[in-house]
């Protein structure tokens, strides 16, 4: 396909003026949800020096800015999105790619193969309803021609796609649903060719090419999910890395994308940054918090020489981080290759519609060769058979797998959509609705995943004011942990002239002395004690503790509950310590429970209960679930989750609550009662219409009729799943 | 019957001629961005134009 979309997505080389061609970026716009956005943020990114045009898409949330080369950076434009309220992140360049190649291609093939359907059945209409009348038979005949003169270029150029596909498959050995799909088409267009020349009136141009619209509209819609679902799931895992501090060898500092990083790179990771990369650390020293790769809550000290990975949490002062090669963190190469063998193992799991077809393709074969045989058999001469065969196979359209099944798959994929949670794998919906347990994760997924302030109402409102206004002047979770807390008892109110220190704490001058909150040490205290404590001391005052946990996501019981009401078996399977999962466990009303799982032993675990016949809902966010969601016969996880998970995910929910969990399985099985509601329709129109189709009572008309109606009964049953509210 | 030569060249012309309306639509990416569009035609405003032209820049 030639490139001749937006001008932004051209990549002229040189201008005529000989000056460098303009540079184009394009960046994921995470909460850009409603009109008024688009002129914001569009506003936003042409106030930054150098930018030159901007183009906002709602529907993908993504900006298109086009710069002249080095006047503007990405992260400019990130800067100046974050001023309005808008997180962004860059995305890798996009090139009109393949995908969306793909869905123009066929979208394009509908918008001829409509044109052509409504202009044929024009003039079949014409000759049905003259023919009781006075149409004379040269008229007749011109119309057949005129029919003929559009349906034939229609049939080669508007089914490419499933010729193409069903000859890949007969070359194979296999037979697939395009095989009868392009059998009838062809069949019918050369047979109503023949028709038309010895001046019969079996003809059957316009069941064909309608047919075909139906059909392409089907495998356009089908296109257009995966097509949308791979774009979010670029969004998601560009947000959660975004832009990182590249240490340049002169020692300057340079914000670059992520994505831009390479092996030996040196990044400075902040004190409440996530590591961007995995590397080793090159200089400074402190904590961090490894619960997104181990499940461990505990904050695990760091120092120089030692290895980080890509999303821990740095808890202490800024880092110096080399970044190196994948291949040689052990870690990284072990959960590698758990995950090819575990998708491995999915790649056999075969789309409803694909099982339909293989028992439906040589149904209809036979059904169709049957009835050519049998009317030869018994005298008929061969173009009467054969007529009587196309009609058997245009009766039988495979609407309701083609068309139908798409169609649910995208209401159902907006729908869930509209509640924060993306699917990623086209037939994600499929698996989720087959689940009978749900094997859930502790960090990050049952729990938030982020320190909260544990007693908070136990400590008195000024003093926790009081810790919030030097606490909002920090970006440690910890403190942030005191600023969310503080802020849902009262307002709080922002102190100046805060000093922070990183990896030790905060201080403020006031009129009484010097307030300070950070580590024991920190505030002179002789420290006792693990490291998830923060101290507040205050002139004058005895110095107060504020304690650290991550805490169960709020609706986390009452999902448990509901999942086991509607007979869910459910269980947590974390890599943390035996205490921190049993109370976890307690709290969420989950009885079975297993702690200190490696990566390898999770996958045995869900191996085994595959075994038992169970298959497994895995709802995970961390490194170390990656393998196991990439195992599982189904798979969620939230969008906080480390990115080499949230790609082996099957759906990535949003927010604070775990009901998705819910409405992912609600609305998995309504699509797949809806689809198999849909087989049953069409079962039982072909079960009453087959019959007369083989015994030749069916005219063109009849045959136009059904197939219409049919596709469109089918259609509409399956909107029905947009209109639905609630679960 | 000439009522016929009519109609039926002008019903095919004028099909073809909202197709190939589509088809460039499609092409000039139309398609790109359904629900911004949706909200674009509610701005009261002429699209903003940035301050500094490519072509004055040094």
């Amino acid at each position: 396909m030639t490139v001749h979309a937006l001008s932004v997505e051209g990549a002229p080389k040189v201008n005529a003026a000989g000056r460098p061609a303009p540079q184009t970026f394009t960046l994921a716009v995470d909460n850009m949800r409603c009109g008024g956005c688009i002129r914001s943020v569009e506003r936003a990114a042409l106030g930054v020096e150098g930018v030159s045009s901007a183009r906002a898409n709602l529907s993908a949330k993504r900006l298109s800015v086009v710069v002249e080369p080095g006047r503007a950076t990405e992260a400019d434009l990130i800067a100046a999105l974050a001023r309005i309220g808008f997180t962004a992140a860059p995305i890798e360049a996009v090139k009109p790619d393949a995908d969306t190649a793909r869905e123009k291609y066929l979208l394009r093939r509908v918008a001829v193969a409509g044109f052509a359907a409504m202009n044929i059945m024009l003039l079949s209409v014409s000759v049905w309803a003259g023919r009781s009348g006075d149409m004379d038979a040269s008229l007749v005949s011109l119309f057949s021609w005129l029919s003929a003169l559009i349906a034939l270029p229609t049939v080669v150029y508007a089914g490419q796609p499933f010729y193409q596909s069903a000859a890949g498959a007969l070359r194979g050995g296999r037979l697939n649903m395009d095989v009868p799909i392009s059998l009838a088409i062809l069949l019918a267009t050369g047979m109503s060719l023949y028709q038309t020349i010895v001046g019969s009136d079996q003809i059957y141009f316009d069941a064909a090419v309608t047919l075909l619209f139906f059909l392409l509209v089907g495998r356009f819609l089908d296109e257009r999910l995966r097509v949308r679902a791979r774009g979010e799931a670029q969004n998601l895992v560009s947000l959660q890395t975004g832009i990182v501090t590249l240490i340049e060898a002169d020692g300057g500092h340079r914000p670059v994308p992520a994505h831009a990083l390479a092996a030996g790179d040196r990044v400075l990771v902040a004190a409440g940054d996530r590591v961007p990369a995995d590397g080793a650390v090159r200089s400074g020293s402190g904590e961090i918090d490894q619960s997104l790769i181990t499940g461990e809550t505990d904050p695990a000290p760091v120092s120089p020489g030692q290895q980080v990975y890509a999303g821990t949490l740095n808890l202490g002062a800024a880092l110096q981080i080399e970044v190196t090669a994948a291949d040689n963190a052990t870690l990284l190469a072990e959960i590698g290759r758990l995950m090819a063998a575990a998708e491995q193992g999915k790649a056999r799991y075969r789309r409803i519609a694909d099982r339909a077809a293989q028992i439906y393709a040589p149904a209809v074969h036979g059904l169709g060769a049957a009835t050519f045989l049998g009317w030869l058999v018994i005298g008929a001469p061969w173009q009467t058979a054969l007529t009587y065969a196309i009609a058997v196979l245009i009766i039988t359209c495979p609407c309701a797998l083609a068309l139908a099944v798409p169609v649910v798959q995208i209401a159902a994929a907006s729908r869930l959509f509209r509640r924060g949670i993306v699917i990623k794998a086209a037939d994600g919906l499929e698996r989720a609705a087959e689940a009978d347990m749900v094997v859930l994760d502790k960090t990050g997924t049952l729990t938030l995943g982020r320190p909260q302030l544990l007693y908070a109402d136990q400590i008195p409102e000024e003093v926790l004011a009081g810790a919030a206004s030097l606490a909002a002047a920090s970006r440690h979770p910890y403190a942030q942990a005191i600023v969310a807390a503080a802020s849902e008892r009262s307002g709080i109110a922002v102190a100046d002239a805060v000093e922070e220190t990183p990896g030790h704490g905060l201080k403020r001058l006031s009129e009484a002395g010097e307030e300070r909150l950070g580590s024991a040490a920190w505030c002179g205290i002789e420290a006792n004690g693990g490291g998830s404590e923060v101290w507040y001391c205050r002139p004058g005052r005895a110095p107060i503790r504020f304690r650290f946990a991550d805490r169960v996501r709020s609706d986390a019981r009452e999902v448990v509950t509901a999942l086991k009401r509607r007979g869910y078996a459910v269980a947590l399977l974390s890599g943390d310590r035996m205490s921190a999962v049993e109370s976890a466990a307690r709290e969420a009303g989950i009885t079975t429970w297993l702690s200190g799982l490696t990566p390898a032993r999770k996958i045995a675990w869900l191996a085994e209960r595959e075994r038992e016949g169970h298959k497994v809902l895995m709802v995970g966010d961390g490194l170390n679930d990656a393998p196991a969601l990439a195992a599982a016969h189904a798979s969620l996880s939230p969008a906080t989750a480390a990115d080499i998970s949230q790609r082996a995910a099957d759906f990535v929910f949003q927010g604070q609550r775990l009901s998705p969990v819910l409405d992912v399985i609600s609305t998995a099985k309504q699509a797949r009662s809806l689809a198999f509601q849909n087989f049953g329709v069409a079962f039982c129109y072909n079960i009453i219409v087959v019959p007369f189709a083989m015994s030749g009572f069916v005219t063109p008309l009849i045959a136009a009729v059904v197939m219409s109606t049919s596709s469109i009964l089918v259609t509409l049953n399956a909107a029905r799943l947009a209109g639905r509210r609630g679960p | 019957m000439t009522a016929l030569a009519w109609l039926v060249p002008a019903a095919l012309l004028l099909g073809a001629l909202g197709l190939v309306a589509f088809l460039w639509a499609l092409r000039s990416g139309q398609f790109e961005d359904l629900e911004g569009a949706a909200y674009r035609a509610l701005e009261d405003d002429p699209p903003d134009e940035p301050d500094d032209a490519p072509d004055e820049a040094p």
